[in-house]
């Protein structure tokens, strides 16, 4: 277990109760989901985990040991992508290197590699206003691989992407993270998502957030995508899942 | 070729409109609308005689540098207290109240007052000028300070960014193009302030020649005084804009 979440709790300044004693483990390698309704936390969650915010109650052990910050080991990738928008793509790549005193030549070397492991080769010199969703957010991906980070945490990635580009972008993302063995925390609404790219699916119940269950889809990744989708584990999941938090909804 | 024909055609359309307006002007005076209120060709000829007889050049000389000294004086201290403001809650705490005071206030009121206290020399010019001018340039970079995207400041805590990297690297930068908008508009302010100054408290400059040739009912020269001084304000908060948008796109 790479990372342990025990008795976290969280209460916002306004009085609102958003995580109530969550416990989970997360697998070293694993994808693990966190799925659940709007409110539920789930963001939350995943930002106590990164230490961008305080909890009120339990602990975070990453390897073992207790942390209350941001961390070389963990490396954010944010729903609204978080570009600078004055910066070409290979300065917003090198960003988190560049943060660290890396020298430039040597950081924006990095930052080439990951660039084009994201598929934007030819795009170094244009700027965030000039991308799609999709290519914003490969931006914020390579971004969070080139600090070579274990731990990969992902706040509702596609969630600004459009349909098409989603999927692809999914393939990709499989691809690439099982490539690099990257333990990757997934935030996400949608249950397809959730089944189709985890090892594991925590579901959170909403106001105050628990984890109501953790399921494991179980899905033969050895198949092309299209397979997935048509797998009957892949889709027992979905029922599950769907059974479970239509409750909440 | 299509983008010329569109440009010539666009400037086409602009000198038709000077040409109604002056035409109109010119109708209206020769009509005439009222004995003070000369038609544009005698309005034009004044001005002409005042340039070659350099009462003009003179009065500008005057005009433009108790103007110029108060927008760098602002300029600086008010991009310094807003930054501060900005980044800081006790800064913010003294001084923003001034600030919101300053803005809310009916300048024309207070300008009086100053001379009270520093005279008719050129003090009281500076002053008043920045008087006007602060206040908006001071919000402005408060604002744009106060406004960095959220996300942008978690983006770089999550990558272990220290505080003088985070107001180096993302609020500045963040900030440059709001800083710049209140320096256009607190130019634009200053306008006003050296003009009422000039016209209130110190009879020099373009207000002395507008009160003079007024009070001597040479109404072309008034008129030219103040078309002149009304198409430099316009002309140079026009300048300021395209280079605005041509930094900060």
């Amino acid at each position: 277990m790479i990372v342990e979440v025990k008795g976290i709790g969280k209460t916002y300044d306004n009085g609102v109760e958003a995580l109530r004693d969550v416990n989970l483990a997360f697998p070293q390698g694993k994808l693990t989901s966190l799925l659940g309704p709007s409110g539920c936390g789930k963001t939350t969650l995943l930002k106590i985990i990164a230490g961008l915010i305080p909890r009120n109650a339990g602990e975070v052990l990453v390897k073992g040991k207790v942390v209350d910050g941001p961390g070389p080991e963990r490396a954010f990738v944010f729903q609204d992508f978080a570009l600078l928008p004055w910066a070409d793509v290979l300065r917003n790549v090198a960003f988190g290197l560049e943060l660290r005193g890396i020298e430039r030549k040597e950081r924006e070397e990095v930052a080439r590699r990951y660039i084009a492991e994201v598929g934007l080769e030819g795009f170094e010199h244009r700027h965030p206003a000039q991308l799609s969703g999709g290519m914003r957010q490969r931006v914020g991906l390579a971004r969070a691989l080139t600090v070579n980070a274990e731990i990969i945490l992902m706040d509702e990635p596609f969630s600004s992407v459009d349909e098409q580009t989603r999927r692809k972008f999914q393939e990709d993302l499989l691809d690439l993270l099982r490539h690099h063995q990257k333990t990757v925390i997934f935030v996400t609404h949608s249950i397809e998502e959730a089944a189709y790219l985890s090892d594991q699916i925590a579901l959170l119940s909403p106001r105050p957030g628990k984890v109501s269950r953790i399921v494991h889809p179980n899905v033969d990744r050895g198949k092309n995508p299209d397979e997935i989708r048509r797998d009957r584990n892949y889709l027992d999941t979905v029922d599950e899942i769907w059974g479970m938090l239509r409750q909440y909804v | 070729m299509a983008r010329t024909t569109e440009a010539a055609g666009r400037l086409g359309w602009q000198l038709a409109s000077f040409a109604l307006f002056f035409g109109a002007w010119e109708l209206a005076g020769r009509w005439p609308l009222s004995a003070a209120f000369p038609a544009f060709s005698s309005t034009f000829l004044a001005l002409m005689e005042m340039l070659r007889d350099g009462s003009l050049g003179k009065a500008y000389w005057l005009t433009l540098q108790p103007l110029a000294i108060g927008i760098v004086l602002c300029g600086l201290a008010g991009i310094g207290f807003g930054i501060g403001m900005g980044l800081s809650r006790t800064v913010e705490w003294l001084t923003l109240p001034v600030f919101v005071i300053l803005q809310a206030a009916p300048m024309a009121a207070i300008i009086p007052l100053i001379t009270y206290v520093y005279g008719i020399g050129l003090t009281s010019k500076v002053l008043a000028v920045t008087l006007l001018a602060a206040p908006v340039i001071v919000m402005n970079s408060y604002k744009g300070i106060r406004n960095t995207h959220p996300s942008l400041l978690q983006m770089c805590r999550s990558f272990q960014g220290t505080r003088r990297q985070e107001v180096v690297k993302i609020i500045l930068p963040h900030a440059a193009a709001l800083i710049f908008t209140g320096l256009r508009l607190g130019l634009a302010m200053g306008f006003i302030g050296i003009v009422i100054a000039e016209l209130l408290i110190t009879p020099t400059g373009i207000g002395d020649l507008i009160t003079y040739h007024s009070s001597v009912a040479d109404y072309p020269k008034m008129f030219a005084t103040i078309a002149s001084i009304v198409a430099v304000a316009a002309i140079s908060l026009h300048l300021l804009q395209r280079l605005e948008q041509r930094l900060f796109p």
